[in-house]
């Protein structure tokens, strides 16, 4: 019964997230100085023509009333056509979005396996030197900004050392060579068992996803040291020691163990950042993503992608919301009960 | 136990990627890197973005052609010679023989006809191009029709000189698409629009393989160009939005040609063996607009003070280095008619004695729009700094480029700080939007850049339209060195500098030349040694 109820709580929570999501960015939309019409007919329209595509959009109707259908178009999954490709909008989200998702996955791989080892060692080396450094690393990553490091990247990484390939997803003569299956490239190379695409998709990846996995392991890194900080003070911790475990599988396993139920929240916030917010870094890396996408709709006045773009990212943080909500009960005991 | 195994998969992955990057394009293949976001559609009936018409000048032929051979010569595209009635009205084109699409089927009057029909019929931006002739939706049919398989026939309704007609048959919208793949692909009664943005059906030196937004535009060569085929077998346009990632491909040999590098970054170019920088002329004006609805700006005397207190010279000689050279009259330069015309230069003595005159001895404040972007902005920080020292301070209100031009459309500003480009290669195109407008009402039927700036000149937009209909390219001529006189001493526009286009290319590539319109920058002669 509780459990059901649970389910419907969350549901509604979702239902009640995504209007309010659909309004902000709708009515958001109309209020910016910006003519969509302009956009579609260009400046040196004709009024005629001008005029035409505005009541074509249905710019000319009350406000509500463009809301309610826009809203009701959404229900039925049509987002609109987007004025710069020509494209539903729905359409351009499934071509960019697997770019994102390949860079974004790489980086939060990244960002955890190496940010909660270094937040633990931090925690249990606080104050001496490896803290210090540890610490420093990450205050490094967490205050530069992204764009600077993506260009210095590139001009030492690329240009000067030729460890990694350039700006954009693939070299031009490696394009279009293996059939799209899932939209992530290197998967689509393994699939199709062709080396050479792998190879070439993996070095234009590892820069950027080292970059964005740099910035979120700074993040991680940091709050696993806090975290850590707090579960550390327990008692139960003195009491696992005097019992005579070893101070290794205390600290990995007690403490960390306890640590991860904090830790969930803060790898899934990651990772939604990092789906919707490399913008910066999909620029100064020609990604043609979702934040290059939603950059130029944006700059384009190109609005039903903007408002798709934000349907879609919003989707994304109530989906890792409820991932989030469903691994609780698996590292914490205490939810299982309470569920 | 999987931890390490993922932190195992990933080290091999990074060592299998370590050796050899591979840099340097296929022999074959031009990569270009540009920005090419403005790209909303390949349809050249509805085309009219800078990027986008660069694209279709290569997938498509056109009736007339400026070709890249010379482009200072009129010739005919699919057309071999032209005749036109003594009364400048009904033009008689006769196609050259054996023409044939990018699919081999013939290419015939009807096909040339219906292309030109569906550029009306369709009723999208560039149609304006069309419709200034006298062809609605309703009578194009008639006006444009086939009168021999080879020959096609159309008539004029407007008073508009031969010059001007032929020059619009050079432009986007004289493209020749294929009426049966057109029509193939037609849904809803749209011509073909909804297909033809990111296909082609075309007889032009290149196929359109694929456009991907914000990616990627890719062609492939036309062997069977009725001008032999092209010297490179691909071209690749990359959309690269950051100049500074434009800059470390070329240098590491990854694009052919950099399109958008700023001038700091082509100055690390210099003494670079392995690359080159070559500047062509482009065809955009920039210039302030002065909106003389406000009182003070309808005083030609202010108007004249502030066009004294621009640093024309000290701009292109700093910042603007490279893309951009002073120019005064709204005639682009390499234009019929253009003029060697600059009264203007910095001059502050002279511009505080105007506004005396004018009854502002302390100057006065007033606001410009601007785009938020280089060299936008350092343009309007100029402008801030030199106004300033003639008494005039100005507040710059920075905003997106579509937000500026809302702004200016609704006649809104102040001051306004944008570029204007022409839309096809006649003096009319500009003339007829700097130098006209005779009503000044709120809901004109156009909104040329006079009216946008409130100024109304029925006696001038008189002569714009006699410029427009004169039969003697000579007197033509003429006619248009007034107008631009007049329009650069008195007009609301203080008009400051044309475009320059440096394009830094790798030493190997030859034949790459960027076009003083769109329209005039071709692929096909472009190749790697």
């Amino acid at each position: 019964m509780s459990a059901v109820r649970r389910v419907l709580r969350t549901l509604f929570s979702v239902v009640l997230t995504f209007l309010g999501l659909t309004m902000v960015t709708f009515f958001i939309g109309r209020v910016i100085p910006i003519d969509p019409v302009l956009a579609i007919v260009g400046p040196k329209a004709s009024v005629e023509t001008y005029a035409r595509v505005r009541a074509e959009i249905g710019l000319d109707l009350p406000l509500p009333v463009q809301y309610w259908r826009y809203l009701t178009r959404v229900l039925h999954g049509d987002f609109g056509t987007s004025v710069i490709t020509s494209q539903p909008v729905l359409q351009d989200m499934l071509n960019v979005f697997p770019a994102t998702l390949e860079l974004a996955l790489l980086a939060l791989f990244i960002g955890v396996a190496l940010g909660v080892p270094l937040g633990v060692v931090s925690a249990t080396q606080r104050g001496r030197w490896p803290d210090h450094l540890i610490r420093l690393v990450s205050l490094f990553g967490y205050s530069m900004p992204v764009f600077w490091l993506g260009l210095v990247g590139l001009l030492l990484f690329y240009a000067k050392l030729g460890w990694v390939a350039g700006p954009g997803r693939i070299d031009v003569g490696y394009e279009d060579l293996v059939p799209t299956v899932t939209g992530l490239l290197t998967v689509d190379a393994l699939l199709d068992g062709n080396r050479d695409v792998f190879i070439n998709a993996v070095q234009h990846l590892v820069l950027p996803a080292s970059i964005l996995g740099y910035l979120s392991l700074a993040y991680i890194a940091r709050m696993t040291r806090s975290f850590m900080l707090g579960q550390l003070r327990q008692e139960y911790i003195l009491a696992a020691l005097a019992k005579g475990l070893r101070p290794a599988r205390v600290v990995w396993v007690h403490a960390l163990g306890n640590a991860w139920v904090q830790l969930i929240t803060v790898i899934a916030l990651t990772f939604g950042s990092l789906l919707e917010g490399a913008v910066l870094t999909e620029t100064v890396f020609s990604w043609p993503g979702l934040g290059l996408y939603m950059k130029n709709s944006l700059f384009n006045a190109d609005l039903n992608a903007v408002l798709g773009g934000t349907m879609l990212v919003g989707f994304v943080y109530i989906l890792l919301n409820l991932v989030s909500d469903l691994l609780y009960p698996l590292v914490d005991p205490r939810a299982r009960s309470r569920a | 136990m999987t931890r390490r195994m993922l932190l195992a998969a990933f080290a091999a992955s990074m060592l299998a990627a370590a050796p050899a990057v591979r840099a340097a394009t296929p022999p074959d293949t031009i990569v270009i890197a540009k920005q090419i976001d403005d790209i909303i559609s390949l349809d050249p009936g509805e085309d009219y973005e800078l990027s986008g018409e660069e694209i279709a000048t290569n997938i498509y032929d056109r009736l007339l052609r400026y070709e890249a051979e010379d482009t200072s010569k009129l010739v005919g595209g699919v057309a071999e010679s032209w005749t036109i009635s003594p009364d400048g009205k009904v033009f008689t084109f006769k196609l050259r023989p054996h023409q044939v699409f990018q699919d081999g089927d013939p290419l015939t009057a009807d096909d040339v006809a219906f292309s030109l029909q569906r550029v009306v019929l369709m009723d999208k931006t560039p149609a304006f191009l069309l419709t200034q002739l006298g062809w609605t939706k309703d009578n194009v049919k008639q006006m444009v029709k086939v009168t021999a398989p080879d020959t096609m026939q159309f008539t004029i309704t407007a008073d508009l000189a031969p010059s001007l007609v032929l020059n619009l048959m050079t432009s986007i919208v004289a493209s020749v698409v294929e009426k049966k793949v057109a029509l193939a692909h037609e849904a809803n009664g749209d011509l073909g629009n909804a297909w033809l943005k990111s296909h082609s059906a075309a007889s032009g030196a290149y196929r359109l393989v694929a456009w991907k937004p914000n990616e990627s535009v890719i062609l492939e060569a036309n062997p069977k160009f009725r001008l032999g085929a092209p010297a490179n077998k691909r071209v690749i346009v990359r959309h690269v939005p950051e100049t500074a990632s434009q800059l470390l491909l070329l240098e590491k040999g990854d694009v052919d040609i950099a399109r958008d590098l700023s001038p700091d970054q082509l100055a690390t170019l210099a003494g670079k063996k392995d690359i080159k920088v070559e500047s062509f002329p482009g065809s955009d004006n920039w210039y302030v607009g002065m909106n003389v609805a406000d009182e003070r700006l309808k005083n030609p005397k202010v108007r004249q003070a502030l066009k004294y207190l621009v640093d024309y010279d000290g701009m292109v000689g700093s910042f603007l280095k490279g893309r951009f050279f002073v120019y005064q009259t709204f005639v682009p330069q390499g234009f019929l008619g253009a003029i060697d015309y600059r009264p203007f230069k910095l001059d502050v003595a002279k511009a505080k004695a105007l506004l005396a005159e004018a009854g502002y001895p302390n100057g006065f404040e007033m606001k410009l729009d601007a785009p938020n972007f280089s060299p936008f902005t350092e343009i309007a920080q100029s402008l801030q700094q030199t106004m300033g020292e003639g008494g005039i301070k100005i507040s710059i209100v920075p905003a997106e480029l579509k937000a500026v031009l809302g702004t200016y459309r609704a006649r809104k500003h102040q001051l306004v700080l944008v570029s204007w480009g022409p839309d096809y290669f006649d003096p009319h195109t500009n003339a007829d939007s700097f130098a006209r407008n005779t009503d000044n009402s709120d809901k004109p039927a156009t909104k040329p850049l006079a009216w946008r700036n409130s100024w109304y000149i029925p006696e001038i937009s008189k002569e714009t339209a006699a410029a427009a209909r004169e039969l003697d390219t000579q007197k033509r001529v003429a006619l248009y060195a007034d107008l631009q006189r007049k329009v650069t001493d008195e007009g609301p526009f203080i008009l400051m500098f044309q475009t320059a286009q440096p394009v830094a290319a790798r030493v190997n590539v030859t034949g790459f030349k960027a076009g003083l319109t769109e329209d005039m920058t071709f692929y096909r002669l472009t190749a790697k040694h």
